[in-house]
Protein backbone atom coordinates (compact mmCIF):
# COMPACT_ATOMS: atom_id res chain seq x y z
CA UNK A 1 0.00 0.00 0.00
CA UNK A 2 2.63 2.71 -0.94
CA UNK A 3 1.71 5.46 -2.84
CA UNK A 4 3.02 8.08 -4.33
CA UNK A 5 2.38 11.51 -4.85
CA UNK A 6 1.56 12.91 -8.36
CA UNK A 7 3.60 15.68 -8.51
CA UNK A 8 4.70 17.68 -11.13
CA UNK A 9 7.35 20.47 -11.61
CA UNK A 10 6.30 24.05 -13.09
CA UNK A 11 7.96 27.61 -12.86
CA UNK A 12 10.33 25.92 -10.36
CA UNK A 13 7.88 24.82 -7.81
CA UNK A 14 6.75 21.24 -7.53
CA UNK A 15 3.05 20.78 -7.01
CA UNK A 16 1.74 18.00 -5.80
CA UNK A 17 -1.42 17.94 -8.41
CA UNK A 18 -3.76 15.62 -5.80
CA UNK A 19 -3.43 18.76 -3.37
CA UNK A 20 -4.22 21.20 -5.64
CA UNK A 21 -7.21 19.46 -7.20
CA UNK A 22 -8.54 18.60 -3.94
CA UNK A 23 -7.92 21.76 -2.83
CA UNK A 24 -10.05 23.21 -5.59
CA UNK A 25 -12.88 20.67 -5.16
CA UNK A 26 -13.08 21.91 -1.36
CA UNK A 27 -13.09 25.67 -2.29
CA UNK A 28 -15.82 24.94 -4.73
CA UNK A 29 -17.82 22.52 -2.89
CA UNK A 30 -17.79 25.96 -0.14
CA UNK A 31 -18.55 28.42 -2.71
CA UNK A 32 -21.51 26.26 -4.07
CA UNK A 33 -22.56 25.64 -0.86
CA UNK A 34 -22.49 29.73 0.20
CA UNK A 35 -23.39 31.02 -2.62
CA UNK A 36 -26.95 28.41 -3.50
CA UNK A 37 -27.85 28.88 0.39
CA UNK A 38 -27.50 32.82 -0.06
CA UNK A 39 -29.30 33.25 -3.52
CA UNK A 40 -32.48 34.29 -2.03
CA UNK A 41 -32.05 36.14 1.16
CA UNK A 42 -34.83 38.01 3.06
CA UNK A 43 -35.34 39.10 6.60
CA UNK A 44 -37.03 36.27 7.32
CA UNK A 45 -34.88 33.53 6.55
CA UNK A 46 -35.88 30.18 5.88
CA UNK A 47 -33.78 26.65 4.75
CA UNK A 48 -30.22 27.23 3.77
CA UNK A 49 -30.02 31.03 4.57
CA UNK A 50 -30.99 29.93 8.34
CA UNK A 51 -28.21 27.59 8.39
CA UNK A 52 -25.44 30.22 7.30
CA UNK A 53 -27.05 32.52 9.52
CA UNK A 54 -26.09 29.38 12.50
CA UNK A 55 -22.54 29.72 11.03
CA UNK A 56 -22.08 33.20 11.04
CA UNK A 57 -23.35 33.71 14.56
CA UNK A 58 -21.10 30.77 15.54
CA UNK A 59 -18.12 32.32 14.60
CA UNK A 60 -19.13 35.60 15.61
CA UNK A 61 -19.54 33.86 19.46
CA UNK A 62 -15.77 32.62 18.59
CA UNK A 63 -14.25 35.83 17.99
CA UNK A 64 -16.44 37.16 20.67
CA UNK A 65 -15.60 34.98 23.62
CA UNK A 66 -11.64 36.79 22.66
CA UNK A 67 -12.33 40.60 22.05
CA UNK A 68 -14.24 43.03 21.60
CA UNK A 69 -16.73 43.02 18.04
CA UNK A 70 -15.15 46.29 17.09
CA UNK A 71 -11.48 44.73 17.10
CA UNK A 72 -12.79 41.72 15.77
CA UNK A 73 -16.34 41.91 13.53
CA UNK A 74 -12.90 42.57 10.94
CA UNK A 75 -12.16 38.52 11.29
CA UNK A 76 -15.69 37.59 11.00
CA UNK A 77 -15.35 36.46 7.26
CA UNK A 78 -11.69 34.94 7.54
CA UNK A 79 -13.24 33.31 10.54
CA UNK A 80 -16.28 32.36 8.55
CA UNK A 81 -14.03 31.02 5.44
CA UNK A 82 -11.94 28.86 7.36
CA UNK A 83 -14.34 26.90 9.64
CA UNK A 84 -16.27 26.46 6.46
CA UNK A 85 -13.39 25.35 4.01
CA UNK A 86 -11.16 23.25 6.74
CA UNK A 87 -14.37 21.20 7.75
CA UNK A 88 -15.30 20.36 4.09
CA UNK A 89 -11.86 19.66 3.74
CA UNK A 90 -11.92 17.21 6.12
CA UNK A 91 -14.99 15.52 4.97
CA UNK A 92 -13.79 14.47 1.72
CA UNK A 93 -11.05 12.14 2.69
CA UNK A 94 -13.80 10.07 5.29
CA UNK A 95 -15.85 8.52 2.60
CA UNK A 96 -13.09 7.27 0.35
CA UNK A 97 -9.89 7.43 -1.44
CA UNK A 98 -9.04 7.14 -5.00
CA UNK A 99 -5.40 5.66 -5.47
CA UNK A 100 -4.50 5.66 -9.36
CA UNK A 101 -1.29 3.77 -10.82
CA UNK A 102 0.24 3.94 -7.54
CA UNK A 103 -0.38 7.42 -7.40
CA UNK A 104 -3.09 8.77 -4.45
CA UNK A 105 -5.29 11.38 -5.86
CA UNK A 106 -8.43 11.47 -3.60
CA UNK A 107 -7.62 12.36 0.26
CA UNK A 108 -8.39 15.59 2.71
CA UNK A 109 -6.04 17.95 1.54
CA UNK A 110 -5.73 18.82 5.02
CA UNK A 111 -3.83 15.05 5.44
CA UNK A 112 -1.16 16.73 4.04
CA UNK A 113 1.03 18.93 6.28
CA UNK A 114 2.14 21.25 4.17
CA UNK A 115 -1.40 22.45 3.45
CA UNK A 116 -2.48 22.29 6.83
CA UNK A 117 1.05 24.56 8.07
CA UNK A 118 0.26 26.54 5.16
CA UNK A 119 -2.94 27.60 6.63
CA UNK A 120 -1.46 27.98 10.16
CA UNK A 121 1.66 29.97 8.78
CA UNK A 122 -1.35 32.15 6.98
CA UNK A 123 -2.84 32.92 10.40
CA UNK A 124 -0.36 33.25 12.05
CA UNK A 125 1.58 35.82 9.68
CA UNK A 126 -1.79 37.47 9.64
CA UNK A 127 -1.87 37.93 13.12
CA UNK A 128 1.64 39.98 13.43
CA UNK A 129 0.44 41.54 10.42
CA UNK A 130 -2.72 43.15 12.24
CA UNK A 131 -0.92 43.76 15.12
CA UNK A 132 1.09 46.08 13.06
CA UNK A 133 -1.29 47.44 11.74
CA UNK A 134 -3.38 48.39 14.38
CA UNK A 135 -0.89 48.97 17.36
CA UNK A 136 2.18 50.21 15.15
CA UNK A 137 4.89 48.58 14.65
CA UNK A 138 7.05 49.81 17.97
CA UNK A 139 4.15 48.74 20.38
CA UNK A 140 4.29 45.49 18.48
CA UNK A 141 7.56 45.16 18.84
CA UNK A 142 7.55 46.18 22.64
CA UNK A 143 4.98 43.21 23.16
CA UNK A 144 7.44 41.41 22.73
CA UNK A 145 9.19 42.86 26.15
CA UNK A 146 6.58 41.84 28.09
CA UNK A 147 5.42 41.17 30.97
CA UNK A 148 8.85 40.61 31.51
CA UNK A 149 12.10 41.66 29.15
CA UNK A 150 14.52 38.76 29.52
CA UNK A 151 10.99 36.57 28.50
CA UNK A 152 11.35 37.89 24.85
CA UNK A 153 13.44 34.86 23.79
CA UNK A 154 10.45 32.59 25.19
CA UNK A 155 8.05 35.02 23.30
CA UNK A 156 9.63 34.53 20.19
CA UNK A 157 9.92 30.67 20.97
CA UNK A 158 5.87 30.97 21.21
CA UNK A 159 5.11 32.00 17.94
CA UNK A 160 7.06 29.26 16.13
CA UNK A 161 5.40 26.47 18.33
CA UNK A 162 2.11 28.72 17.98
CA UNK A 163 2.39 28.25 14.25
CA UNK A 164 3.61 23.98 14.89
CA UNK A 165 1.12 23.02 16.77
CA UNK A 166 -2.20 25.08 14.70
CA UNK A 167 -0.99 23.07 11.57
CA UNK A 168 0.44 19.85 12.90
CA UNK A 169 -2.56 19.77 15.34
CA UNK A 170 -4.98 19.78 11.90
CA UNK A 171 -2.53 17.86 9.57
CA UNK A 172 -1.97 14.78 12.89
CA UNK A 173 -5.96 14.08 13.50
CA UNK A 174 -7.09 14.24 9.77
CA UNK A 175 -4.14 12.01 8.71
CA UNK A 176 -4.62 9.31 11.57
CA UNK A 177 -7.92 9.43 10.51
CA UNK A 178 -7.64 8.67 6.99
CA UNK A 179 -4.59 6.07 7.88
CA UNK A 180 -6.50 3.94 10.06
CA UNK A 181 -9.72 4.45 7.36
CA UNK A 182 -6.81 3.35 5.06
CA UNK A 183 -6.10 0.82 7.27
CA UNK A 184 -9.94 -0.91 8.25
CA UNK A 185 -10.57 -0.53 4.21
CA UNK A 186 -7.64 -2.86 3.33
CA UNK A 187 -8.67 -5.88 5.99
CA UNK A 188 -12.29 -5.49 4.43
CA UNK A 189 -10.24 -5.76 1.34
CA UNK A 190 -8.69 -9.06 1.98
CA UNK A 191 -10.84 -11.53 2.93
CA UNK A 192 -14.84 -11.78 3.58
CA UNK A 193 -14.54 -12.48 6.68
CA UNK A 194 -12.42 -9.72 7.52
CA UNK A 195 -14.93 -7.72 5.38
CA UNK A 196 -17.77 -8.31 7.27
CA UNK A 197 -15.88 -8.27 10.49
CA UNK A 198 -14.54 -4.36 9.61
CA UNK A 199 -17.99 -3.10 9.16
CA UNK A 200 -18.65 -2.22 12.29
CA UNK A 201 -15.27 -0.56 12.97
CA UNK A 202 -15.34 1.54 9.92
CA UNK A 203 -18.99 2.68 10.82
CA UNK A 204 -17.85 3.77 14.24
CA UNK A 205 -15.00 5.50 12.85
CA UNK A 206 -16.26 7.13 10.24
CA UNK A 207 -18.52 8.71 12.76
CA UNK A 208 -15.63 9.61 14.68
CA UNK A 209 -13.78 11.38 11.86
CA UNK A 210 -16.80 13.25 11.03
CA UNK A 211 -16.88 14.37 14.65
CA UNK A 212 -12.91 14.93 14.74
CA UNK A 213 -13.81 16.56 11.45
CA UNK A 214 -15.80 19.44 12.82
CA UNK A 215 -14.10 19.46 16.45
CA UNK A 216 -10.70 20.21 14.48
CA UNK A 217 -12.45 22.99 12.14
CA UNK A 218 -13.98 24.79 15.15
CA UNK A 219 -10.89 24.32 17.01
CA UNK A 220 -7.80 25.94 14.18
CA UNK A 221 -10.47 28.90 14.16
CA UNK A 222 -10.86 29.30 17.72
CA UNK A 223 -6.79 29.33 18.29
CA UNK A 224 -6.99 31.98 15.09
CA UNK A 225 -9.25 34.29 17.38
CA UNK A 226 -6.60 33.43 20.64
CA UNK A 227 -3.66 34.10 18.63
CA UNK A 228 -5.47 37.19 17.07
CA UNK A 229 -7.00 38.43 20.10
CA UNK A 230 -3.59 37.98 22.07
CA UNK A 231 -1.33 39.97 19.13
CA UNK A 232 -4.43 42.86 18.62
CA UNK A 233 -5.39 43.66 22.13
CA UNK A 234 -3.83 46.73 23.72
CA UNK A 235 -3.82 45.40 27.36
CA UNK A 236 -2.63 42.00 28.36
CA UNK B 1 9.71 1.69 8.05
CA UNK B 2 8.59 -1.48 9.72
CA UNK B 3 4.75 -0.44 9.46
CA UNK B 4 4.78 1.75 6.52
CA UNK B 5 3.39 -0.83 3.84
CA UNK B 6 0.20 -0.54 5.84
CA UNK B 7 -0.12 3.24 5.61
CA UNK B 8 -2.39 4.57 3.02
CA UNK B 9 -1.06 8.11 2.50
CA UNK B 10 2.38 6.64 3.23
CA UNK B 11 4.44 7.73 -0.01
CA UNK B 12 7.16 5.84 -1.25
CA UNK B 13 10.60 6.63 1.10
CA UNK B 14 10.56 10.19 1.86
CA UNK B 15 9.51 13.40 -0.04
CA UNK B 16 12.14 14.23 -2.31
CA UNK B 17 11.62 17.73 -2.27
CA UNK B 18 9.17 20.44 -0.48
CA UNK B 19 6.07 21.04 -2.34
CA UNK B 20 6.50 24.64 -2.96
CA UNK B 21 3.63 24.65 -5.40
CA UNK B 22 1.38 23.48 -2.79
CA UNK B 23 1.81 26.54 -0.56
CA UNK B 24 1.14 28.86 -3.20
CA UNK B 25 -1.78 26.98 -4.94
CA UNK B 26 -2.93 26.75 -1.18
CA UNK B 27 -2.24 30.40 -0.17
CA UNK B 28 -3.87 31.54 -3.41
CA UNK B 29 -7.16 29.03 -3.71
CA UNK B 30 -8.04 30.10 0.04
CA UNK B 31 -7.63 33.67 -0.56
CA UNK B 32 -9.67 33.31 -4.12
CA UNK B 33 -11.92 31.30 -2.44
CA UNK B 34 -12.63 34.44 0.78
CA UNK B 35 -13.06 37.13 -1.71
CA UNK B 36 -15.51 35.44 -4.13
CA UNK B 37 -17.54 34.29 -0.48
CA UNK B 38 -17.36 37.95 0.47
CA UNK B 39 -18.51 39.16 -1.99
CA UNK B 40 -21.06 36.89 -3.25
CA UNK B 41 -22.06 35.25 0.16
CA UNK B 42 -20.94 36.53 3.41
CA UNK B 43 -21.45 40.30 1.99
CA UNK B 44 -25.11 39.94 1.14
CA UNK B 45 -25.73 37.65 3.96
CA UNK B 46 -24.08 40.04 6.84
CA UNK B 47 -26.25 43.33 4.77
CA UNK B 48 -28.99 41.20 5.68
CA UNK B 49 -28.87 40.04 8.69
CA UNK B 50 -28.14 43.80 9.92
CA UNK B 51 -30.90 44.99 8.07
CA UNK B 52 -32.88 42.55 10.24
CA UNK B 53 -31.02 43.76 13.11
CA UNK B 54 -31.63 47.29 12.39
CA UNK B 55 -35.57 46.70 11.80
CA UNK B 56 -35.65 44.59 15.05
CA UNK B 57 -33.97 47.81 16.92
CA UNK B 58 -36.37 50.26 15.09
CA UNK B 59 -39.69 48.05 15.82
CA UNK B 60 -38.44 47.70 19.54
CA UNK B 61 -37.75 51.09 19.72
CA UNK B 62 -41.59 51.89 18.01
CA UNK B 63 -42.95 49.63 20.53
CA UNK B 64 -41.85 51.54 23.56
CA UNK B 65 -42.64 54.70 21.75
CA UNK B 66 -46.05 53.92 21.66
CA UNK B 67 -46.25 52.22 24.98
CA UNK B 68 -45.16 55.06 26.13
CA UNK B 69 -47.97 57.20 24.52
CA UNK B 70 -50.28 55.31 25.47
CA UNK B 71 -49.11 55.66 29.02
CA UNK B 72 -49.13 59.58 28.67
CA UNK B 73 -52.58 58.83 27.10
CA UNK B 74 -53.52 56.54 30.23
CA UNK B 75 -52.39 59.51 32.69
CA UNK B 76 -54.27 62.33 30.73
CA UNK B 77 -57.20 60.61 30.70
CA UNK B 78 -57.04 59.34 34.51
CA UNK B 79 -56.46 63.26 35.14
CA UNK B 80 -59.72 64.21 32.92
CA UNK B 81 -61.64 61.76 34.47
CA UNK B 82 -60.50 63.03 38.55
CA UNK B 83 -61.04 66.65 37.01
CA UNK B 84 -64.41 65.84 36.05
CA UNK B 85 -65.39 63.98 39.24
CA UNK B 86 -64.59 66.92 41.20
CA UNK B 87 -66.43 69.22 38.90
CA UNK B 88 -69.73 66.72 39.42
CA UNK B 89 -69.17 66.97 43.18
CA UNK B 90 -68.63 70.55 43.19
CA UNK B 91 -72.07 71.20 40.98
CA UNK B 92 -73.77 68.64 43.44
CA UNK B 93 -72.26 70.75 46.35
CA UNK B 94 -73.41 73.67 45.03
CA UNK B 95 -76.91 72.88 44.30
CA UNK B 96 -77.10 71.64 47.63
CA UNK B 97 -75.85 75.20 48.86
CA UNK B 98 -78.40 77.00 46.58
CA UNK B 99 -81.25 74.97 47.18
CA UNK B 100 -80.48 75.80 50.95
CA UNK B 101 -80.21 79.30 50.67
CA UNK B 102 -83.19 79.07 48.44
CA UNK B 103 -85.38 77.78 50.81
CA UNK B 104 -84.30 80.16 53.68
CA UNK B 105 -85.30 82.43 51.22
CA UNK B 106 -88.55 81.12 50.50
CA UNK B 107 -89.26 80.62 54.39
CA UNK B 108 -88.38 84.24 55.06
CA UNK B 109 -90.56 85.66 52.46
CA UNK B 110 -93.42 83.52 53.39
CA UNK B 111 -92.97 84.30 57.17
CA UNK B 112 -92.52 88.03 56.09
CA UNK B 113 -96.00 87.32 54.09
CA UNK B 114 -97.69 85.58 56.88
CA UNK B 115 -97.16 88.72 59.01
CA UNK B 116 -97.84 91.34 56.83
CA UNK B 117 -101.38 89.19 56.61
CA UNK B 118 -101.85 88.51 59.79
CA UNK B 119 -101.18 92.34 60.45
CA UNK B 120 -103.30 93.65 58.27
CA UNK B 121 -106.13 91.13 59.11
CA UNK B 122 -105.49 92.96 62.55
CA UNK B 123 -105.34 96.32 61.42
CA UNK B 124 -108.35 95.80 59.78
CA UNK B 125 -110.25 93.89 62.75
CA UNK B 126 -108.81 96.96 64.93
CA UNK B 127 -110.86 99.55 62.36
CA UNK B 128 -113.65 97.50 62.18
CA UNK B 129 -114.34 97.55 65.98
CA UNK B 130 -113.73 101.05 66.07
CA UNK B 131 -116.32 101.68 63.63
CA UNK B 132 -118.48 99.80 65.14
CA UNK B 133 -117.67 101.14 68.56
CA UNK B 134 -118.25 104.27 67.21
CA UNK B 135 -121.95 103.26 65.45
CA UNK B 136 -122.94 101.47 68.22
CA UNK B 137 -121.80 105.38 70.55
CA UNK B 138 -123.97 107.11 68.21
CA UNK B 139 -126.93 104.79 68.66
CA UNK B 140 -126.77 105.05 72.43
CA UNK B 141 -126.28 108.52 71.98
CA UNK B 142 -129.31 108.78 70.36
CA UNK B 143 -131.29 106.34 72.34
CA UNK B 144 -130.65 107.84 75.69
CA UNK B 145 -131.54 111.11 74.38
CA UNK B 146 -135.05 109.47 72.90
CA UNK B 147 -135.54 108.15 76.72
CA UNK B 148 -134.28 111.37 78.18
CA UNK B 149 -136.76 113.68 76.04
CA UNK B 150 -138.92 111.25 76.84
CA UNK B 151 -138.63 110.80 80.31
CA UNK B 152 -138.26 114.56 80.51
CA UNK B 153 -141.04 115.45 78.58
CA UNK B 154 -139.66 118.85 77.31
CA UNK B 155 -137.57 119.50 74.72
CA UNK B 156 -133.63 120.28 75.54
CA UNK B 157 -131.39 121.77 73.22
CA UNK B 158 -130.70 118.79 70.78
CA UNK B 159 -126.96 120.02 70.85
CA UNK B 160 -126.85 120.66 74.63
CA UNK B 161 -128.19 117.37 75.78
CA UNK B 162 -125.81 115.49 73.04
CA UNK B 163 -123.14 117.26 74.69
CA UNK B 164 -123.62 116.53 78.28
CA UNK B 165 -124.70 112.97 77.03
CA UNK B 166 -121.99 112.22 75.63
CA UNK B 167 -119.65 112.98 78.23
CA UNK B 168 -120.94 111.06 80.08
CA UNK B 169 -120.87 108.18 78.09
CA UNK B 170 -117.41 109.04 77.35
CA UNK B 171 -117.21 108.97 81.40
CA UNK B 172 -119.00 105.76 81.97
CA UNK B 173 -117.08 104.36 79.21
CA UNK B 174 -113.51 105.42 80.91
CA UNK B 175 -114.80 103.73 83.89
CA UNK B 176 -116.45 100.74 82.39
Amino acid sequence: MHHENPTIVWLGLTFNLSNVMMLLITAIIVLLIAVISTRRLSLKPTGMQNFMEWIMDFVKGIIKSNMDWGTGGRFHVLGITLIMFIFVANMLGIPFAIVIQGELWWKSPTADPLVAMTLAVMVVVLTHFYAIQMKGIKEYGKDFLRPLPFLAPLKVIEEFANTLTLGLRLYGNIYAGEILLGLLAGIGGATYLGFFGVIAPTLAWQGFSIFIGAIQSFIFVMLTMVYMAHKVSRDH
Amino acid sequence: MFLDYLVLNATEGEVKFLNTGDIFATLIIFIILMVLLKKFAWGPLMGIMKQREELIASEIEATENSRLESEKLLEEQRALLKEARTEAQAIVENAKKQGEVQRGEILTVAQAEANRLKESAVREIETEKDNAIAAVRGQVVSLSILAASKVLGKQISEEDNRALIEETIAKAGDAG
